[in-house]
């Protein structure tokens, strides 16, 4: 091969390879794209302030209403239900698997949570309606079969591996001479750990809330099988809701014809979850990049 | 004295809430397990996995949801790894930090955190709709390369950076190009990590359900794929539609599914730490 050729070769090379990188800025482009033609003429016959802040989501009966805030509640109240367990029990995990745990233990823990993270969601859905709600209702006898609480505690479980490692990095990160400084001082491991350590990797610990947040917000299965299918605005963790990912699973459930009000609801309700979604990654990386300036 | 007792009791008391979480978290997943394996390991056997799905749940299989998996799963591979391949070298070998690697960057960071259900709206709108593929194997397969494309660059990114710097000026020095030194020293060196992350977004790609019920793969289909323009179901959505049925001789099929399910992670799994190791032992 002479020089020419191969010139050209390795400049055509690159050329591919910037298409293959480039092509992932058209992904998001077509996610935003597809939602957003469909969310327009959505709102072309629905108003988007009765979407927005309407408390009645009935766009499958005849009395068609199109109130989104059922199912952002739904949503909410199962996410904030994850997170009451994922995030104590996250950062109590990474703070001790950082600060106490011995080599041994942090190398038998660390890949059996990563097999936590790894089940597949419609498992822990089956889990949560069949194991979990059964073993609540001995408790709580007027919890109903779908409800908000038994997909939130094993939503919880399932992001709490996220949570527990992203916290752990962080609180690794800081570097030990604030340790040794606190120690110096008399501090015991607990005060370096919770005065020193935890305030130094606070951002970084923020971030993984966040992350965890976006994921509960944007988990499917699990809602979908164990939470119900009944857009209530409630704050009852006992009865049955449905949330936006629920929603959209239900009327593809369905054979909705293209073009329908119907199927552009699911449209406009994935643009708001990518919306809320979005935003919530953005702060994470945001966080988390402050985070690695400080001790970069 | 009492100070120092108290000291020690604080430090105590956070270690053991600590191992505390740990434990609850490994007993929640000991009991899913159990749970799983007591309620299907009676439906498992071979005419469970060699028949199609049926009325009567005793005499229903997974068999054209095992292939449809397969199909999809393929599919995936082979549209996400060479194009979230050449995505990643760019990005480490040539992009160094200009503004367009830059944004990519970001992009790819947001694109892991889309809900699953989003992609699946995408693959509905476009591919499904938009190119009018239909529910097909092929618009599954192209959805999910989407999904786990973000998975193949970051770990065939993080594969790149563990090869050494010596490796590619050693190779400069001996008078290769640029994409010599790539393809004969760096891709060779960075395979054990490619693999172990293509089997980590298979792993991914395996068990999403949401996604592809969106496009329209929940439907009676008795028959393995036979093409890529077959319509398909997969087994994770048929364990939802057994889930989602009240009768419990169902729930026992949902659980048998779910086994086959875990049972095809882990074997993967068990092949990437494998595969891992013999390269290592190979290059050392």
């Amino acid at each position: 091969m002479t020089r020419s050729t191969r010139k050209v070769l390795e400049f055509g090379i690159e050329r591919l390879l910037f298409v293959c990188a480039a092509a992932s800025v058209l992904v998001t482009a077509g996610i935003i794209g597809v939602l957003a033609f469909e969310t327009v003429e959505f709102f072309r016959e629905v108003p988007i302030l009765s979407f927005l802040f309407g408390t009645v989501w009935t766009p499958l009966f005849t009395d068609r209403q199109f109130g989104v805030l059922p199912l952002v509640t739904g949503t909410m109240l199962v996410s904030a239900i994850a997170m009451l367990v994922a995030l104590p029990a996250g950062v109590l995990s990474a703070i001790y698997l950082s600060e106490y745990a011995p080599a041994p233990v942090r190398r038998v823990v660390k890949p059996a949570l990563e097999i936590l993270a790894g089940i597949p969601t419609v498992v822990y859905g089956y889990f949560a309606l069949l194991y979990v709600t059964p073993l609540l209702q001995q408790v709580f006898p007027s919890l109903a079969a779908f409800n908000a609480l038994s997909p939130g505690l094993v939503m919880g479980i399932m992001i709490l591996p996220m949570v527990s490692s992203l916290s752990e990095d962080a609180l690794h990160a800081v570097p030990n001479g604030l340790r040794e400084g606190a120690y110096a001082l008399g501090a015991t491991k607990m005060q370096a750990a919770l005065r020193v350590v935890v305030p130094a990797a606070f951002s970084g610990i923020s971030a993984s809330f966040i992350l965890a947040m976006s994921r509960a917000i944007g988990e499917t299965m699990i809602v979908a099988i164990a939470a119900g299918q009944q857009p209530r605005l409630t704050l009852n963790p006992l009865v049955s809701v449905e949330t936006m990912t629920a929603y959209i699973v239900q009327v593809s459930l369905g054979d909705t014809p293209s073009g329908s009000l119907e199927y552009r609801t699911i449209f406009a309700v994935g643009m708001l979850l990518f919306l809320m979604t979005f935003a919530l990654n953005m702060a994470s990386n945001w966080l988390r990049r402050r985070f690695r300036e400080v001790y970069a | 004295m009492s100070t120092r007792q108290s000291r020690k009791t604080g430090d105590r008391l956070l270690q053991t809430m600590g191992i505390l979480v740990l434990v609850l978290a490994l007993v929640s997943l000991g009991a899913l397990i159990q749970d799983v394996v007591s309620d299907g390991w009676g439906r498992l056997n071979w005419q469970f996995l060699t028949s199609p799905p049926s009325r009567f749940p005793e005499a229903a299989g997974i068999y054209p949801q095992l292939l449809g998996s397969l199909y999809v799963m393929l599919l995936t591979a082979a549209l996400s790894l060479p194009m979230g391949i050449g995505a990643a070298v760019y990005l480490e070998e040539y992009g160094g930090g200009g503004r367009w690697a830059r944004i990519i960057e970001v992009n790819i960071a947001n694109l892991a955190g889309v809900p699953s259900v989003i992609y699946g709206l995408l693959g509905l709108g476009l591919f499904v709709r938009g190119f009018g593929l239909g529910p097909s194997v092929l618009a599954g397969g192209a959805t999910l390369a989407l999904l786990v494309l973000p998975v193949v660059i970051l770990s065939t990114r993080e594969a790149l950076r563990t090869v050494p710097m010596s490796a590619r000026e050693g190779s400069y020095a001996l008078g290769a190009t640029k994409w010599q030194t790539i393809w004969h020293q760096v891709l060779p060196g960075a395979l054990p990590g490619i693999f172990t992350g293509l089997i980590l977004a298979m792993s991914r790609a395996i068990g999403e359900t949401a996604p592809l019920i969106t496009i329209g793969a929940l439907t009676y289909i008795p028959f393995a794929p036979t093409g890529l323009d077959s319509r398909f179901t997969v087994l994770p959505i048929q364990v939802y539609n057994w889930v989602s049925r009240p009768q419990a001789a169902f729930a026992e099929n949902a659980a048998a599914g779910i086994i086959v399910l875990l049972v095809l992670l882990l074997t993967m799994n068990a092949v990437a730490v494998v595969l891992r190791d013999r390269f290592q032992r190979a290059r050392a």
